[in-house]
Order: structure tokens, then sequence, then C-alpha cells
């Protein structure tokens, strides 16, 4: 029985069907996320086990057609996933937005034909694993200056370069890489094992412990004519896919909130200090408001967002400012919950802790919090604030 | 071969139900509604009989709009058909058994379930009413099945073991936990349930043999009272069990 925060009757505004994705995920990370998360967080270990159940359920590439295995939902059952997803882990949700998103979306959108037979439906399955490769380490809100660099040779292309902080990398089948092409940048994609290419894993992560994060080095890989994306050209390409990505994200961290509200109001209620449970002392409450007021707005947010999208109404900007808004106040709820929980907060006995941590990266990924700032404010002023 | 699968929409039992002012039934705003959890099982168990042998599976649950919620639910499993009998006036389980048996009787299904009960109102009776008023044989709280052709085998839980039950279809079987793993739709599942069009046909009732007078909640506990902590007490404690309890 799906159970989640719904203060303003938002559900009254769901489907039936778009009702029961949400509760079908919920029950998925009930029954086979939340038991085992602890444990590969504390390991810094990606619960692969996940991978073929999901592509059972049909939660990769959710929202593409399904003549390629997919499960052709709307825009809010594809939000309503990630919500219920990363109220168990972000680094679930972000395996999945990753290949739905970043690997399935491009591929379905600037691939061709013989690209997409190929590999959408062994995406939509599991069966393959890809990973996205636009971040260099030394550009990262500016990728329009990135150096990998790909060069016409006979029968295909030769790449050359780095990129990091790829989310997937190391156990990908596929790469999603942007490189530049006689200084235009294209996608290609990139098959695991092919000479010269390597994924080693970036260790040391103090967030998304439970999500493989990788650099990815490319030295002469050869990569056949076929495997460049054919109406991938330019910069804009490769934001588009991160705009589908920081959709998912405005809906995912709603969910990581609601698992952090829920954790500190039952806690609140159980835990006695004084002579009362401490949800009975205003400055709990208080805290217990800002969350509950929060998640409210996000919820309204999300929902119109989705609407928006499936009009083909909705504007980049908009995507900005509900990612930049909701990962901020998902932090926020975060730190406050784990507040609430006083010393038990860092224990990962509770989900705070680990959501806290999550949270850091998700506010900073797909776009930092400050870059979005600036989208927006050139958005009302006019004014780009960055050089371009 | 059709296989019937009779599922009720009911309200989550985690959630705290109320009853209602005028003390005719319980205060349905803000109660979370469900699919029966033993109707799971039920449904769970007729797919896994039509994976094998082929077939249709219908599913069909008697009351109200809402519960297309729940017929959606087992089409998204991977149910065939979803038809909703519009409730008449009387509602009581026998009138229900009525409404799904002509169903039943015009689907021409020859394997029937349901949960063991409705976690609602618990009379855990609809099957076995079902099954009389079909004229079929009936397994209750089965919790192991094996079809072959015509013949029935079916595990029941009793006091203490388990019986072993040998019949033959047509049959109605009521579904206990642990008679299978339900498992989860898929999203293809819910899209294509999306697109299937639930039938909706009218019950034909008859004049209730059970009508409920009102609905009372239980009367609040009473504290309990400590007569002492040690054999002192043992005197006292008999003597209030006999005068005050009235237990012996």
């Amino acid at each position: 029985m799906y159970k989640g925060l719904d203060y303003y009757s938002f559900d009254s505004l769901l489907s039936e069907d778009e009702k029961l994705v949400r509760e079908l995920v919920y029950d998925f990370v009930q029954a086979d996320v939340l038991p085992i998360i602890e444990e590969h967080n504390r390991q810094g270990r990606f619960p692969f086990e996940l991978v073929q159940k999901m592509g059972e359920l049909n939660l990769f590439g959710a929202n593409l057609p399904a003549r390629y295995g997919c499960a052709e939902l709307n825009s809010v059952a594809y939000g309503l996933i990630m919500q219920e997803l990363e109220r168990g882990d972000s680094g679930i949700r972000s395996f999945v937005s990753v290949q739905s998103g970043l690997v399935m979306y491009p591929i379905f959108t600037f691939g061709s034909d013989e690209q997409k037979e190929k590999w959408l439906p062994l995406l939509a399955s599991g069966e393959a694993i890809g990973c996205f490769g636009l971040t260099e380490p030394d550009f990262g809100s500016n990728p329009g200056g990135l150096v990998t660099k790909a060069e016409k040779v006979t029968g295909g292309y030769k790449l050359n370069g780095a990129k990091m902080w790829i989310t997937n990398g190391t156990i990908a089948d596929i790469a999603i890489v942007w490189a530049k092409l006689d200084g235009v940048i294209h996608g290609f994609i990139v098959e695991k094992g092919v000479k010269g290419y390597s994924a080693p894993e970036m260790k040391g992560k103090h967030s998304l412990r439970a999500s493989v994060t990788s650099e990815l080095v490319f030295e002469d890989v050869f990569i056949p004519d076929s495997n460049l994306l054919p109406n991938s050209r330019g910069l804009k390409c490769a934001l588009m896919c991160l705009n589908q990505a920081r959709y998912g994200i405005a809906w995912g961290v709603t969910g990581a909130m609601i698992a952090c509200y829920q954790a500190a109001l039952d806690y609140s209620l159980s835990r006695k200090q004084f002579s009362k449970p401490i949800g009975g002392y205003q400055i709990t409450q208080q805290k217990l408001v800002y969350m509950l007021t929060e998640i409210t707005k996000a919820q309204a947010l999300n929902i119109q967002m989705g609407r928006l999208k499936d009009a083909g109404q909705l504007r980049f900007q908009q995507v900005s400012l509900a990612k930049r808004n909701n990962c901020e106040v998902a932090l926020n709820i975060a730190r406050m919950s784990r507040e609430v929980l006083g010393a038990n907060g860092i224990l990962d006995e509770y989900p705070v802790m680990r959501h806290a941590a999550n949270l850091e990266s998700v506010k900073t990924y797909e776009g930092t919090h400050e870059m979005h700032t600036l989208i927006l404010g050139e958005d009302i002023t006019g004014l780009p604030a960055f050089d371009n | 071969m059709n296989i019937a699968v009779c599922v009720n929409h009911v309200p989550d039992t985690a959630a705290k139900v109320k009853v209602s002012e005028d003390h005719s039934g319980i205060d349905t705003a803000g109660a979370a509604w469900i699919l029966n959890p033993y109707d799971e099982f039920a449904i769970e168990e007729a797919l896994k009989i039509k994976e094998k042998t082929g077939g249709t599976v219908y599913v069909l649950s008697f009351g109200p709009a809402e519960n297309n919620e729940t017929i959606r639910k087992a089409l998204g499993m991977g149910a065939d058909e979803g038809i909703r009998i519009k409730p008449g006036t009387a509602a009581d389980s026998l009138n229900v058994a009525r409404a799904l048996a002509a169903q039943i009787t015009a689907l021409d299904c020859k394997l029937v379930f349901t949960g063991k009960q409705s976690v609602d109102y618990d009379n855990g009776i609809v099957g076995q009413l079902l099954a009389e008023l079909l004229g079929y044989n009936c397994v209750s709280v089965a919790v192991a099945l094996q079809i072959d052709g015509t013949s029935v085998v079916a595990e029941r839980e009793i006091e203490g073991g388990r019986e072993v039950i040998q019949t033959t279809l047509p049959a109605v079987i009521t579904a206990q936990k642990g008679l299978n793993e339900p498992r989860y739709a898929s999203l293809k599942g819910i899209m294509a349930a999306k697109k299937k069009v639930i039938q909706e046909v009218e019950a034909v009732t008859m004049d209730p043999v059970v009508v409920t007078q009102s609905f009372e909640s239980p009367a609040p506990k009473t504290a309990g009272k400590i007569l002492g902590t040690d054999v002192q007490a043992v005197p006292e404690l008999i003597k209030a069990i006999h005068e005050e309890m009235k237990l012996v």
C-alpha cells in the first residue's frame, strides 16, 4: 500500500495509472532497495543485483516508445518513478536517470534507426548499462570548452581525451561521449572493451556511495562511423540530455525529502525528553512544518512541470528553477531531519544522514545550484552573468 | 480455460478506521483503499495457471467506481479482462456471491479464485457461497494447489497442520497467504491495462439475508489495575476473577 505525503490533495491530479506506477515503484523500493541499501552504502558498492529486476519492471527509459521495449509513460509518471526511487537512495535514482535520460534519450533523439534498434531494447531490459560523458576534469560548468577530440580517420574516428564524474562509467557497456569534431561538439557511442578506452572508478566518495562514479580515458580510441550519433551537432544536444536528467532530479529529490520528513516525524513522536515527546516542543514543530511546507511546494512545482512537459510547453529555465529549488530544500530538510534525530541521526540505522550526504552531490551535479541561478538570472534580465 | 478471479477494494487496515457519524458504516473520507491482500494471492495463482495451460483470466469486482482502481492493478499484473459489477441496494455476502456467480456462469469460468476473506468486513464466506450457487467444488484457505486436467489437489491450513484435498473442476479456490509470492505489475503491464475497457454490469440483487443495524466503535480500553506485586496479592486476584470479572 502506497504511503506518501499529500497535504494538498495532489493525488487528485494524478490518473489511476500514474498512481499505479508510483505504487509499483514504492513497493519495489520497500521490498528490494531499503533492506539492502545501508550495507551497500557502507561498503561503497552499487547494488548490481537490482538491475535485472528494474529492467523487468520496465523502469529504464520508461517514457520512450513501446516498440523499443519501453513502457511509454507520460512525464508525470516518469517523474513519480524518480521520486519513489530516490525515497530509497539518490544513487539508485541516479543509475536510472543516467540510463534513461542520458543514454537512452540521446540514442532515441540523435541516433540512427540501426543504433536505436540495436541499443534501446538492450538498455530497456538492463542487459546493457550506459553512461554519459560530457564533464571533463577542467570543464564542469562550462562544457562548451571541453577538449576531448575526435578526428576523422578511414572508416571512423579517433578519440582522445578524458572525462570525469561519470555515473555508471566503470560498469557501463556503452558510453555516450561528447567530443569536438572539427571544433563542433558531437555525440559518439563508445563500446566497452575497445582498445585505448578505460574507465577507472573514482574512490573516496562521502556521497552517493551506492553508485559508481568513474573517469573515462580515451587514448587513440577507434570509433567506427556507425557509432557517431548522426543527429547530434553542437553543445545544445548534450544540454538537451541534461534537461531530461534535471527534470528527473527535481522529482527525485522530493522523494528524499519525504523519506527524511517521515523519519523526523516518526522519531519526534517516539523520542521523549523532559516531560513529553520532542514533537511537542515548538522548535521541533517549526522544523517539521518547514519540511511539510517545502515538500508541498515542491510537489506543486513537479506536477505542473510534468503537465507542461507533456504539453510540449516546458522551457529549460523552468526545469532549472525546479531542480535548483528542490535540491536546495531537500538538502535543508535532510540536515534538519538529522537535527531532529539528534545523535541518532548520524547512524545508518536511520536514512537521513545518507540522504543528506547524497544530496550534497545532487545539488551540484547536472548543473550546479549556482549555474541554475545564473540561467534564471539571464532569463529574467536578458543579461548573461557568465562569459559566453 | 476461462479463469475468474474475484477481487475486492478494501480500506487499508494499517490506517485507522472510524465509524461514520450516522453509524451506518465507516467514515470513508481520508481512508486509503487497497486491493484486498488475500486477493493478490488469488490473482497470482490464476496467472500462473494461465501461463502454464493458456486461457483467459477475468477479474471481477463487486462495488462502486473506485473498485476500478483495484481491477486495473490486477490487469497490470497480467489479467486479461476486467468486469465491475455495480452494486444494487443490498450488498450482503449472499448478494455479492449471487452477482459474481451470474457473471462467472455467463463467462463460463470453470476455475474461480477469491481471497480467503476480504479484510473489510472479514465475513470470509463469499467464496463458499459462490461454490454453492454455482454447484462447484470448493477448497477454502488454500496454501498449495496443483491442477492437472480436471484434477485438483489442494492443501489447506487446519489447526496444527495441513489437510490435502483431492477434487475436480469446476472449483472455487479461496487463497491464503503462502499459496504463492504475488508478482509486481510491470510498467508495461500498467500501460497495457490502461488501454483496456473495464466492462460494467448491473447486479441483480434480492432482499438481503443479513442487514447491518449499526456500527459501533469498540469501547475504549480501561486502565489496568495492579493488585500487588508478590504472592500476597494472589488471594485478592482470585477474588477479583470470581467476583469482579466473573470469569470462573
